[in-house]
Parts: structure tokens; sequence; C-alpha cells
């Protein structure tokens, strides 16, 4: 066991980690942050994704040794200071961007590293952004609706209805 | 204006806020003190004799505290099949025992044939290893084509079933001859021979399950990823452990999708529960992605040949179909009806043909189990008949739409009887065709076509008109099919003393959205505000019974049941209103969260009533009991029809062969709408889902029974740019006429009515390409398929 | 995944040390690394992580052309190349997925030498160089079939030098699920001919196609690919693509890379 130390969502924490103990892991079961999910083997699914020094990873696929002394931020870090949603989680609630919320986490990490990245990007752009994220209930039109909004773009013309 | 509550509103979703910042609650978040780690011992091949399994080395490992094998389980039940088919020459159909743990043999890769629990996960996956590496399992030839299974009858995946037929089942029997001489003697007779994929649904959350035992009470505890907690309490108490129905709690948390596969049992939530009772600790265990691969119960695999018999003028005169069906390694819980009701019952489609014959051999083989996948046997008969149309069409130079229009049921015709023994209450499938024609321009098509072959590409559009049978019953009809389960719903609805609402609901939300709706729909027919209603479900000592969701029966069944309860209270409400202000019952109305004295302005609000059942100080207590809460189960009278009419337009690259949806059409019917934000929601999901299947998801076995597709490296998800927006209305809503909300369902249309949609989107641009040699292809479309037939 | 030691160098000496040592393997982005040690597929006793060693980092103009850290993110490469080297800039920025190019490094991508990965091709068609702690090993020598390089036990790639063609240009087509390269083709045009390097079709792994070659080099036009026949014999079958798919492939993608390249 190695003791690691890191700052999660603007706490400094540490823990004692194996070798092999993920990121993920650390997070889910050292800190109990569970709101980071893991839903594969190959860092495609991206329901893991947090930042890491302001930039998007997929920490079932780093160790958290490789990230000691890192920032770090998850979905639990993403609400206003007051606990209300900031603007992109709120988009994804406005325009129903979610359903079982399994995948939610890492497509609200994912849409801030883009966003951050492009503030307004075009549809194109945040698909092929998203194209790490899988989500098997919404089809992604409500996602990608959602992201766009939170971009402050008008999106009440897209499809439907 | 469009409503800003009750129902018909898009409320925002109240689940969302847990969900969105990371306090969501899935089976494996919980962690609890104690607790120990599960892991299964996996077949790595696909038919196998079990010679040895040694599980002594295992034993003495570091941090091992029990390890099991098949033998430990052999005297307990096994996982039955939910539906008992007859075949055609009324013989029962072959049902081998199901076991915890394989023992004797192993039929798929995955199958798991020993499990080990430890204090951690890294102990208990290496003494996992060393089971594997101490096991002799003598490798046999694998059975994975269907037809090759039938015919060798030597190579059997249970010893005890000769030709690895589970049945041989005919829709209906007596239409058979009849069918077969109207085909005979027509005058055009389409013939289409297809497959319709295996596909892995892949919920986002893998499948994880915690077993609790209480020793001072003898009472169990299984929290599992499940959509019916209620079905699997019955399943693993009473038929596979013994254990008293009273003494198991079930909960499913909050669940990451399911889409099919989480409704079933799995021997995995046995094995947790038999763990934790021999040692007195939690067991846990949750899937990897390739044990979610190798042995959720996959959907689809139909193998068909299907002949539409036609008048020249495109009137339809006959289907008959023959179908094999695969049902994997083991009968899942739905296998057996998911082939044959769910598929064949809907094989006349909106459409008046008078002559229908359906034939489903369903095929045991050494892959994983197969089951119900959203849409469950009515996408696999969308499919054929809307491929076999197309191609009719193409045959004799007809209009697609308007031989749809031809064959259409009319509104006239209801309620409608078709020859495979459904009865359609309502519908207008002529207004949602119109519709979708509409919102996708197909006036304009010419000119976009044009615009693509200046660039290079083909452009095609593709039409599906689909119905489907939703919430499924009535349970004495189920019960002569076959069904060993009633298809009934619950709900209770609890009003308490302050007048908030606590409803437990046997329907199980896993991203349905049932805490926002089902609490609109209470709140609006209380005339309360919807935040102080809130929707309990998932845990069976919270709630009174329920059969789960799937099949798009939430809202239609349990919705319903839930309606019926609300009806109980305002009743009772009326009764100690009558009391309160001196009326006769009769008199006494309810509106807007008040009962009143018709015709005077006395009344007492809603919250008044509640807080007198509950200090009854003025109270009829004579005739009527104190409180307020009510339960009611719910039977539908028949299934109810959604259906619609779903275009897509693809461009063609005919170089690489890609497939680009460039525009998705949906026109539904499904009756009166609840939350149109979410309806929306489903239609997109499950056309996303049909989409991957058509262009992407390709779920192939070796001749070794080897999964080549076993992970996201080679499994084709859909991911956000390979779909486009999709274009939906709901317009068109003949509501249901058999039960009070008027609703028929919404989960499934989207993955039902769009794989023929985007095949015959392909077939069609190729056509105007000029590669009219291409009659069909496959699922999925993908670019080496589409190259290889245009160079075919 | 079975346990090991983890260590973090911060020179490349202190690298090589580590490297040293019995079951060592050097880890770098480790998007395809720990997803194999996952599956027990790989079992390292000492993993030694390159992502702290600075002088392995970035990426910059020298001698012999574009010097790129093995250590540097994909991210890194699509953003700091663009202005030197756009088509190799565009092919990082093509690779996975966002997070997987914000771990993933042209070192991990090219030691390990995945027959559907997208940079060896940009390496053998630049006719790049990759320096190692020990030597510099010409493109051409450095890729030997599928998971197979030139690379000693122990050795670790340090850079990669690009020279930059005057014009170039990567086409990929994603294989469905994983999006690596169902086939890429990296077209570079120097003034002493032409390279076309082919990933993802062969079974050999990364290739040059010195047919495309010669006729490119005659003139450096789309056009002179269509004449030409790609064997496909040789190719990848699989669930995918057929052997006779990626041959077409790989024609349909070299000529829209010449195109690309302009």
């Amino acid at each position: 066991m190695t003791k690691v130390s890191m700052t999660v969502n603007g706490r400094a924490v540490s823990g004692d980690v194996e070798g092999r103990t993920l990121l993920s892991s650390f997070l889910r079961e050292g800190l109990g942050l569970t709101g980071t999910h893991v839903g594969c083997d190959t860092s495609q699914c991206g329901a893991c994704v947090v930042h890491v020094n302001g930039q998007p990873v997929k920490s079932c696929s780093v160790f958290a040794q490789d990230v000691a002394g890192a920032e770090v931020k998850t979905i639990e870090g993403m609400a206003n200071a007051d606990g209300s949603l900031s603007v992109i989680q709120q988009a994804f609630q406005d325009h129903h961007g979610l359903q079982c919320g399994f995948c939610t986490p890492g497509m609200v990490m994912s849409a801030a590293a883009l966003l951050k990245e492009n503030p307004k990007p075009s549809e194109q752009d945040v698909r092929h952004y998203l194209e790490g994220n899988i989500c098997r209930c919404t089809g992604y039109h409500n996602i990608v609706k959602a992201v766009m909004a939170a971009s402050g773009q008008d999106v009440s013309q897209i499809a439907a209805e | 204006m469009p409503k800003d509550h009750g129902i018909g509103a898009s409320s925002k979703r109240r689940e969302d806020v847990r969900f969105l910042t990371g306090r969501g609650k899935y089976t494996d978040d919980m962690a609890i003190a104690g607790q120990v780690h599960a892991v299964f011992v996996r077949s790595q091949v696909a038919h196998g004799r079990i010679k040895k399994v040694d599980t002594s080395n295992a034993a003495k490992m570091p941090g091992v505290l029990a390890v099991f094998t098949g033998e430990d389980f052999k005297d307990v039940g096994g996982n039955p099949a939910g539906w008992l088919i007859k075949s055609r020459n009324g013989e029962a159909m072959r049902e081998p025992k199901r076991p915890v743990l394989a023992h004797g043999k192993v039929r798929h890769v995955g199958d798991a044939y020993a499990a080990v629990v430890a204090e951690t996960l890294a102990q208990a996956k290496d003494a996992a290893q060393q089971i594997a590496d101490d096991s002799v399992i003598e490798e046999l030839p694998a059975i994975v084509d269907m037809a090759a299974a039938v015919a060798n009858a030597s190579n059997r995946v249970h010893d005890e079933i000769p030709d690895n037929l589970c049945y041989d089942w005919g829709w209906i029997e007596d239409n058979r001859a009849k069918v077969d001489e109207a085909i005979r003697n027509a005058p055009h007779v389409t013939t289409l021979e297809l497959v319709n994929n295996r596909l892995v649904p892949n919920a986002m959350e893998p499948r994880a399950s915690i077993g609790e035992y209480f020793p001072g009470t003898g009472d169990y505890k299984l929290t599992t990823t499940s959509q019916n907690p209620h079905l699997t309490r019955l399943l693993v108490a009473a038929f596979v452990l013994g254990i008293p129905e009273n003494k198991l709690t079930v909960v499913a948390p909050d669940v990451g999708g399911g889409f099919g596969s989480k409704i079933y049992h799995y021997g995995e939530e046995a094995l947790v529960l038999a763990a934790a009772k021999q040692l007195a600790r939690p067991v846990r265990w949750t899937a990897e992605r390739t044990e979610s691969f190798l042995t959720d119960a996959h959907g689809r695999d139909h193998v068909t040949k299907i002949e539409l018999a036609c008048e020249k003028d495109g009137t339809f005169i006959a289907f008959r179909t023959e179908t094999m069906a695969n049902v994997g390694a083991y009968l899942s819980n739905f296998a057996t009806v998911t082939p044959t009701f769910l598929h064949g019952t809907l094989m006349a489609g909106p459409y008046k043909v008078p002559n229908v014959y359906v034939n489903v051999k369903t095929v045991f083989t050494n892959t994983a189990p197969v089951d119900a996948y959203r849409g469950a046997g009515r996408p696999e008969a969308t499919f054929s008949l809307e491929r076999v149309i197309d191609k009719m069409c193409r045959e004799l130079g007809l209009d697609p739409f308007e031989v749809r229009r031809k064959n259409f049921v009319t509104t006239d015709m209801f309620p409608y009887t078709t020859p495979v023994a459904l009865v359609y209450d309502t519908g207008n499938y002529h207004a949602t065709l119109d519709k979708a024609m509409e919102m996708a321009d197909v006036a304009g098509f010419e000119t976009r076509a044009a615009a693509s072959k200046a660039k290079g590409k083909l452009r095609g559009l593709g039409l599906s008109t689909w119905i489907e049978a939703c919430g499924i019953a009535p349970s004495h009809l189920v019960g002569i099919l076959g069904s060993r389960v009633g298809l009934y719903d619950a709900a209770t609805v609890r009003v308490n003393a302050t007048g908030n609402i606590s409803v437990m609901v046997g329907a199980h939300s896993h991203g349905q959205s049932h805490e926002t709706v089902f609490a609109q729909i209470v709140a609006d027919k209380l005339g309360i505000p919807e935040a102080s209603v809130e929707i309990v479900h998932g845990d069976t000592s919270k709630i009174p019974f329920g059969m789960g969701s799937y099949g798009s029966r939430s809202l239609a069944v349990c919705g319903v049941a839930m309606a019926k309860a609300v009806d109980k209270i305002i009743a009772k409400g009326k009764k100690i209103a009558a009391h309160m202000l001196e009326a006769g019952e009769g008199d006494i109305t309810f509106a807007d969260g008040k009962f009143s004295v018709a015709g005077t302005d006395k009344a007492k609000t809603f919250g008044e009533i509640a807080f007198s059942a509950y200090v009854p100080h003025n109270y009829p207590l004579e005739t009527l009991e104190p409180g307020l809460e009510e339960t009611a189960f719910y039977d539908p009278a028949n299934f109810t029809y959604p259906a619609g009419a779903y275009l897509c337009e693809v461009e063609v690259d005919p170089d690489t062969g890609k497939v680009d949806i460039v525009g998705f059409y949906c026109a539904d019917d499904f009756g009166n709408i609840m939350n149109p934000m979410v309806v929306e929601g489903q239609v997109h999901g499950g056309v996303g889902q049909g989409i991957g299947q058509a262009l992407l998801e390709n779920t192939r076995y070796n001749e070794d029974g080897q999964l080549l597709s076993g992970s996201y490296m080679d499994y084709a998800m859909p991911r956000a740019d390979d779909v486009p927006f999709y274009t939906v209305d709901y317009s068109c809503q003949t509501p249901c006429t058999h039960n009070p909300l008027g609703v028929k369902g919404c989960g499934e249309a989207g993955a039902i009515g769009s794989p023929p949609a985007v095949v015959n989107a392909v077939i069609d641009a190729l056509h105007r390409g000029g590669f009219t040699h291409v009659t069909h292809i496959d699922m999925p479309v993908s670019p080496s398929r589409v190259w290889s037939a245009i160079h075919g | 995944m079975h346990n090991f030691d983890f260590v973090k160098p911060s020179s490349i000496a202190d690298a090589v040390k580590a490297m040293g040592q019995d079951g060592a393997q050097a880890l770098s982005g480790g998007q395809t690394l720990i997803p194999t040690m996952k599956q027990r597929l790989a079992a390292p006793s000492v993993l030694v992580s390159l992502t702290g060693i600075k002088e392995m980092q970035g990426v910059c103009m020298g001698e012999g052309g574009l010097h790129v850290g093995a250590a540097t993110p994909h991210a890194i490469v699509a953003r700091e190349a663009k202005s030197h080297y756009p088509a190799l800039a565009a092919l990082a920025g093509g690779i996975g997925d966002p997070a997987v190019r914000v771990r993933g490094t042209i070192g991990g991508s090219i030691a390990n030498n995945d027959p559907a990965a997208c940079y060896p091709s940009a390496v053998l068609g630049s006719g790049a160089t990759v320096v190692t702690n020990k030597r510099k090993i010409a493109a051409d020598d450095y890729f030997q079939g599928l998971f197979t390089t030139a690379l000693e036990e122990g050795e670790i790639v340090i850079e990669v030098v690009f020279p930059i063609p005057e014009k170039a240009a990567y086409v990929k087509f994603n294989q469905p699920a994983s999006r690596f390269a169902l086939t890429g083709v990296f077209v570079a045009k120097f003034a002493s001919g032409v390279r076309v390097a082919v990933t993802g079709a062969s079974q050999n792994g990364v290739f040059r196609w010195t047919d495309a070659e010669n006729a490119l080099g005659r003139s450096f036009n789309a056009q002179m690919v269509s004449g030409l026949t790609v064997d496909a014999s040789e190719m990848i079958g699989d669930l995918h693509g057929t052997p006779a798919y990626r041959a077409n492939l790989v024609k349909v993608l070299t000529s829209r890379a010449v195109a690309a390249a302009g």
C-alpha cells in the first residue's frame, strides 16, 4: 500500500492504495464518491469521466498513483456553491438529457470539458466530442440539445413537434 | 398553450437532480458494513462436460471465505420459464432445468460453474482463477447454427432434448391450410429470407446484486438490478432457493437501464443470497462489461422466411412466415413467449390482410440465453412485414405509400379482429402516415436526392408503418395461452394525515420517469401540487405487489391501477365530506382539490378531509374506517395498440458503403399523452436503439461458440455522432378504449418501427443509384455489407 | 488485475533504471495497456509510468523536423503540431475520443503497434525517426508486424522526429465499435517522392503501399490511384469488413487523402 494524496472537488484527500488501484476505485470505494460510474472495462463508455487538472479523463483507465497531487473534479463537485444545479446540469434537466442517469455523470463532465474548449459548439461539434460517452437511453437527441442550450444557443427550432 | 402541470404537462423530472449531482444510488454504489465479494468461475468453452471442479486449493487462498460449485445447488430448484408454449402437435415445450451454477455440463461461454466469496474482490478473482486452473472440462462440439442444431440429433445442448428443439409453434394452426391455398392461388407472391440480428441489450449499468441475511430474524434481503423486484422475489424465493416469500425483501434501487435484460432472474442473485446466509455477511457481485456481454439475456436472433401474397395492385391476400428463433443455452424467464405470442400475434400488422399463418421453431444452442429486448417479438414481426412489403412494391412497381394506404385497417372497422387473434380497439393508421409524410417533406425528396447525387452520394427514403401490442393482458387469456403468472399490476395510494401522498407502485422506473409522471397523474386527479406526491417503487417491503416494467406496460397497467386507487380515495373522501358537510354522499362533487356540496358554497379541501381521516373527531366511524389509503389491482381487458408511421432518409456513400441517416421522422399514436417531454425521450431512445440494430450492432459467435463481439471494441454501440436529431410527433391520438387514462404505452415504439425504415431507405438509395440487383441486406447494414451488396 | 509496484520516475535515466527490473513494463497513457491488464492479459510486476518525465513531453521544431516527445498526449499534439504539421495534428485529434486523447501518447501507441492504430501510419508515412534511449530507428525499420517493433527489452521511445512534407493528409475510416481505423491512409508528398502508409487493413500491420507511391510520385493526383489494385489476400477479414472491402478502402481512402492534401 502506498499513500496517495490529491485534491478532489477542492478538498485535499489522501488514502492508501495499491499499484493497481484505479482512480475510479479510489473515488468510489476510497472516498465514497459513487457518482462516478464504471460501465465498461475497455475505456469506451465514458461513464467514469472526471476532470484531472481541468481535462477530461476516463478514471477507469488511469491509476490513482499516476495522478497523485492532481486537482480532480467529479460530478459531485459540479453543482453551484449554493447547491443549485450548474448551467450544464440545469440544461440536462430542462431538456430531458437523461433517463436512467447512469451515463449522466460522464456526460456532464465531458460536456463541461467541451464547453470550456469550445463555448459555442455546433451540433456536429457536440456529437463528435461526445463520441466517447455511450448512452443507451436517450438516442442522444436531448443530450446534444442540452449541451447546445447550456452554451447559450437557441435550441427551440431543433426537430421534434 | 401547453399545460404547466398535471396530466399533459412537460413537467421536469424530479429524479434528475440526484442523477445530475452524483447522488443516485445504484446497486454497486451501496457499501454495506462487513461486505464480501463474490466472483464467478465461467466456462471458457461453449459446450463441455464438467469432469472435475477442484476447489480445494482455492479454498485455502488468502481471504477466501467460501467456494460453491454446481453440486451445491443441484438439489435446489431451477430458474423457470414464465410461459408454457405448446407445439403444433399439442406437445408441451421442452423445458430443461436452469441451475444456479452449471453441473454436469457447461452450455455457453460464460456459463458459471463455480463461485468464490472472499474478503476482497482481488482475492476472489485470484481464487476463481485457481478453480478454473484446477478444473477439467472436456470440450464438446459447439452447437451454434440453428439449422444445424435441429438437423444434428447426436449433438445436444441438453442431453435429454434430442433435436435441440424447444417447440414447433403454429399460429394459428387453423389458418394453415387456408393460407397455403391462398398463396398457391395468388397472382403475385413475394418471398424474402432475412435475419433479425441478435442484440446485446447493454444497459449502461452492468448487472449487480447484493445478498444479505439477518440471522436474528431469518430474513433475507436482495438488492439487485431488476426491472421487477416482485417477480424476482417470487422466482428466487419460491422456485429456486425455497425461501418463504415473506422472509425475503427484494430492493431494486436506482437501476441504470434495463431494456428487457433486467426483467429476468439470474443465478447470481440466488448465489449471493445463499452465500450471505452461509457466511452471515453481505455478499456482493457486480458484473464486468465482459460478463454482461456473455451472460445478460440477449435479444432477437430470428432467421425468417416470409411470403406475401397479393393482387397485382398490391392488395394483400396472405402472409406466411417460417421462423427459427434462437433461445440460447437455457430458457430465460420470458424466452418462450417472446418469439411466439409477442411476435406471431402481430404478424397482421396494421393491415386488413385476411390470411396469416406463422410458424416458429425455437432452438437451443450453445450461446447466451435470448429473451425479450426492447420491443420483444414485435420488432421481429414488424421488420419481416415492412421489408417484404417494400420488396413487393419494387417487384410490382407500386408506390409504397399507396400500398400501405390501400391495405390499412380503416377507422370504421374498429374493433377489428385480426386473423392472428388480436382485437385492435382503435387507431388511425392513415393519419399517422399522412403526418409522417408531411414532416419528412416527401414531396421535396427528389430535389434532395438530386443534391446528394451531385456530390456522389445516393439518397434514399424508407417507410415503416407499424403496430404493437402493449400492456400484455388480460390474465385469464394469457393463462389459456400458457402464462404462468398474472399480468395485472398494483398500486397503493397512501394519503398522509397532513395531506401529502405516498404512492407505492408495482412498476419500476429505470429511466422511464415514473417518479415524475405518475406524480403528475395523481396530482392532477386530486387537484393538488405535484410536489405533494411521492412515488415509491422498487422495494417489495414497501409496495403492495407488482409485475414491474417491461412491454410498455408501466402506464397502461400500473398507471391505471394507480388511477383506480386514486378514484377509491376520492370515493372515500366523498363519504367523509358528506359527513362533515352534513350532506348526502350523492350530493358531494370533487374538483380542483375540493369536496363540495353541489349547488352550494359548502366545501372541504382535500387536506381537510385527509386530516379528518386520521384525526377522526368528526367522522362517520360507525360506517367508515379511519385512515385514507387505498390499493387497487388492475388487470386490463385487452392489450393496447400503439401504432405509427416512420420515415427514414439516408445518404449512402457508394465508394465505402457508409450509410448516414440524414433525417428520421416519427408519427406515433400513443393515445393520450401524460408528459410530452418524456414521451419524446422514450421515442428518441427507442429509435436510437433501432438505428443501432439496423446499422451497427452485430452479435457474432464463431463456430466454436466464442463471442466475437464481446466488448465495446467490437460491439458497435450507437454513439452521438452515429445518429441525427429525430423529428417526433404524437398529435394523432386515438385514446385506448378500455383503460380510463386512454393511454397505450410508448416505451418500445421507437425500437419496433425504426429498423425496417432504415433498411428500406438503404435499399431505396441503392436502387436509385442503379444497383437494382440488391433486394435485401441483412442487419446490421454495415459499410462492408453495403459495399459487398453493391459489388455482389 | 494482478497487483504490481507502481513507479513514476522523473527522468529518462531513472526510467531506464526502473525498466531494468524483472517484470518491468513501461506505462504511457495506459489507454490500451490498462484494459489489457484488467483482462489479465498483461501482468507486469513493476509498472513504470513515463508520464512524469518532462524531457519526454512536448512538440517543437528542431533538427530533422518536428520533434514530438514520446509522452506527449494526443490532445497536445493535435493542438501544438497544427501550425507545423497539420496532417499530423489532425491525425492526433482523431484518435479515440477527447478523454482518451488527454492520456494516450504517441510513444505508447507506436510501442504497442496495434495494427489498427493511427499513429504508425503517420510515422511510417512521414518517414519519421524513432529516437529511443539507445538509438535512432528509421520508421521503415521500426514497424515489424502486428504488435511487433524493433524495440528491445527495456528500450524506451524518447521522441519521434517527423520530417515535414510539402503536402500530407490522413484519412481514416472508423471501425464502428472501437473507433480505431478500420483502414486509415497517411499520404505525404516530399520533394524526394511520395510515401503512402496504410493502417488497419493488413494482417501484417502498418505498411507502405509502394504501387501508389510510385504512381503518385509521377503525378500527385487522386486519379493516379484509380488504375491500381490492392491485393486482398493480405488484408484483414473480420466482423467489420471482408478482405476485399478493406482492399477497396485502401484505394478509396488513398484517393481521398491525396485530394485532401491538395
